[in-house]
């Protein structure tokens, strides 16, 4: 909880061996989120409770790119051109090992 | 909203003026109750619970966020639009704000099963010093997912109640009254509390302090300070400390995938996803296009309105008026306003209204909406517009004057424009459909294809068109999917009827004001002038008959009027054709586009207007020519 924004970004930093864009993530993998577009989208996502760090399933990754993120019990639907603004990097196939 | 100068006047003791919305100043005598929550908690089941009967709906001023009231013991209730947070993002949640920050007392309504991110709303009122009591709602559904929550401590992290309930059986209800009584202020994040106290001092309320420190342009203008740039902090420690409680209090054990969400899934995919739309398109059909379009609308149009009503009225009225005077025929002839006008709105408009709006709100509450509008999405992109627009168009084809209203609901003024420019071309509204589709039935299948294809390639061309001309970029799709559920249908009547009522108040008046100034046509000779003006165009580039100008002049009013205006020409499946293709590109009706006119500015709904008489005649010569 009294993780600080700077210490959390260097452990992801630590933690990342690959930053991808969201659009490249397949159906059914896991991710971590690195970054998401600021402004009022990024309070939207903070809302929704994406935003950097967080571990997310991309439930389904649609043809034409609009990806249907899923974290815990809400499922989150999200328009190609912002999916390619989101950076993640990849965090294991199943929800075995949250952290 | 905050301008208008009936609103009372307050004047702080910092030596500065704001107005306030009338509109919440009605009872200064009474508390009010507000209830606030996330979309699809269930606050209407609660509000409902707490008012009875004595409710009074309307629209929000200056928007068309719809807003419900009413009394409880000696207090008044208020039920908010759902949102995921205070803040000034869209109307919904303008009034939203407007309305909490007026609030005594607040009934935060959360999901059971979706507290994670229903906290962080939770937690944003009790940083803005309300008083709060919180309800976690779908208690039914948390035990079906096997989810443990530890409300006791939950209700200790908070610092307000916190009571379980499942507002759809009532379980929990008794302790609402304890719950109203008890709402207090929460425990405060240390920082928030510490920073809050600067601006404090130059607004006079918690409340507005902490919305203007999160940069809401509009809370900070009221009070003529800047606004404050500390949003994404304060919001990160917020989401922080709920993910901090939501670790400490739940216990999610369930891996059993439900039904529900398998088929939430299938219904976002294209390969299942589109059979699933075909489907649900079809059932829409036999309800609204053959069993209310046809067997309701023949018995009330027909039974009701021409046998029963005209004749009877139109005795009346002429008893006092002779037949022969030319008021006589604008009161009840053939186009009379009295006549004509009250069975076309009564008694053919009002059941395709209401069975098309039942079937929008039965697509909505399920939650089949914002999956078709993710599973619609990389399409409409293509057109510059992003999955929400799915809702404009869809309603297009019910009423194309409501969708207009809806196009605010759209991100950027671009896609406002896109969807309101394919919305009066290319998208025919329910009465026309069922004038069409009478009329395309006659005349066979390869005239229907060459229709559906005609008018499809337009509103494709026109989409694409404006995308590419249009400066700017669409607002990209972020929706929060709401879980699949049965939808209430006590839910589904309150928003049929108040979208219906809504629907006739606007638009009734523009009818009558058409079906004048056409009766007014016919008698002057004005009517028939135009069609003779109009002939060369009619019987040489679109090859019809001279009289299906008449048709087209009637457009110019009601879109439908024109297209059954076709009924009494013997033409050709192909002129059948042509002349349908051209009136459903035509003119919107008087009452779309006075409301375009409002929506979009003048300038750009006489481009548009003008825009469909050369697209209508310039398609349908060319389709003339290709086919005959």
């Amino acid at each position: 909880m009294k993780i600080s924004e700077n210490e959390r970004k260097l452990k992801i930093m630590h933690q990342s061996k690959e930053v991808h864009q969201l659009t490249s993530i397949k159906s059914g993998q896991w991710v971590r989120i690195v970054s998401v577009p600021h402004g009022i989208l990024k309070a939207q996502f903070v809302r929704l409770g994406i935003h950097e760090g967080e571990r997310v399933k991309c439930l389904e990754r649609l043809p034409g790119g609009t990806v249907v993120l899923q974290k815990n019990r809400q499922h989150i639907a999200v328009g190609n051109q912002l999916a390619k603004a989101i950076l993640v990097t990849i965090s294991g196939e199943k929800g075995a090992h949250r952290d | 909203m905050t301008d208008s100068s009936s609103d009372k006047r307050i004047e702080h003791f910092e030596k500065h003026t704001h107005t306030e919305p009338e509109f919440l100043e009605k009872d200064n005598q009474k508390s009010k109750i507000v209830l606030v929550g996330n979309p699809n908690v269930g606050k209407s089941l609660i509000f409902n619970e707490l008012s009875g009967m004595n409710v009074e709906v309307s629209n929000y001023p200056g928007t068309t966020v719809e807003i419900t009231k009413g009394t409880y013991l000696t207090y008044e209730v208020y039920d908010t639009p759902g949102v995921y947070g205070v803040s000034s993002f869209n109307d919904e949640e303008k009034v939203a704000r407007d309305i909490i920050l007026h609030a005594d007392l607040i009934i935060n309504v959360v999901d059971g099963v979706h507290l994670e991110r229903d906290l962080f709303l939770t937690q944003q009122l009790i940083d803005m010093g309300k008083k709060i009591v919180v309800l976690v709602n779908f208690m039914d559904e948390v035990n079906k997912h096997q989810i443990e929550i530890d409300f006791q401590r939950l209700s200790h992290f908070l610092g307000v109640d916190v009571i379980p309930i499942t507002a759809v059986d009532k379980t929990g209800f008794d302790r609402l009254d304890e719950a109203i009584v008890n709402t207090r202020e929460g425990t405060q994040r240390e920082e928030t509390h510490s920073v809050l106290h600067s601006m404090l001092k130059m607004v006079g309320s918690q409340a507005e302090a902490l919305l203007i420190l999160e940069g809401d342009e509009f809370v900070a203008k009221k009070h003529g300070v800047q606004p404050g740039n500390r949003r994404d902090e304060i919001y990160i420690e917020r989401r922080n400390r709920v993910n901090y409680i939501i670790s400490q209090i739940i216990r999610d054990v369930s891996v059993k995938k439900r039904f529900s969400e398998l088929f939430s899934r299938w219904t976002i995919r294209p390969s299942t996803g589109i059979p699933i739309f075909i489907f649900a398109l079809y059932i829409a059909y036999l309800f609204v296009g053959k069993f209310v379009a046809q067997d309701v609308v023949n018995f009330t149009e027909k039974q009701i309105g021409q046998a029963l009503w005209e004749p009877w009225i139109r005795g009346l009225v002429t008893d006092i008026i002779p037949s022969t005077s030319w008021w006589n025929t604008i009161l009840v002839g053939d186009f009379g306003i009295i006549t004509m006008t009250t069975t076309y709105l009564f008694f053919l408009l009002l059941p395709l209204v209401i069975a098309f709006f039942t079937a929008l709100a039965l697509m909505e509450d399920s939650g089949y909406l914002p999956r078709l509008a993710t599973m619609v999405d990389a399409t409409l992109n293509k057109i510059g517009l992003n999955g929400r627009a799915v809702i404009p168009l869809i309603l297009g084809f019910g009423c194309v004057t409501s969708a207009t209203i809806t196009t605010r609901l759209l991100g950027s003024e671009r896609e406002k424009t896109i969807a309101n420019a394919l919305l009066q071309f290319a998208i025919p509204c329910s009465a026309q459909i069922a004038v069409i589709a009478a009329l395309l039935a006659g005349a066979g299948f390869f005239p229907m294809i060459v229709y559906i294809v005609t008018i499809f390639s337009v509103l494709i061309a026109i989409g694409t068109i404006l995308n590419r001309v249009l400066k700017g970029e669409s607002a990209p799709l972020l929706l929060d999917l709401p879980p699949m559920r049965m939808p209430r249908i006590n839910n589904v009547v309150r928003k049929t009827v108040f979208r219906s009522y809504n629907f006739m108040k606007e638009a009734a008046g523009w009818f009558f004001v058409g079906a004048l100034g056409v009766g007014i046509a016919q008698i002057t000779g004005a009517l028939t002038f135009i069609t003779k003006l109009l002939t060369p165009l009619t019987t040489h580039w679109l090859q019809l008959p001279a009289e299906a100008a008449t048709a087209f002049v009637m457009g110019i009013v009601r879109r439908d009027f024109g297209a059954a205006g076709l009924y009494h020409l013997s033409l050709t499946p192909m002129q059948i054709t042509v002349a349908l293709i051209t009136i459903t590109l035509f003119v919107p009706c008087i009452a779309s586009l006075m409301v375009m006119m409002k929506e979009r500015g003048l300038k750009e709904g006489f481009i548009v207007w003008i825009g469909t008489w050369i697209v209508a005649f310039g398609i349908g010569g060319v389709v003339s020519h290709i086919v005959q």
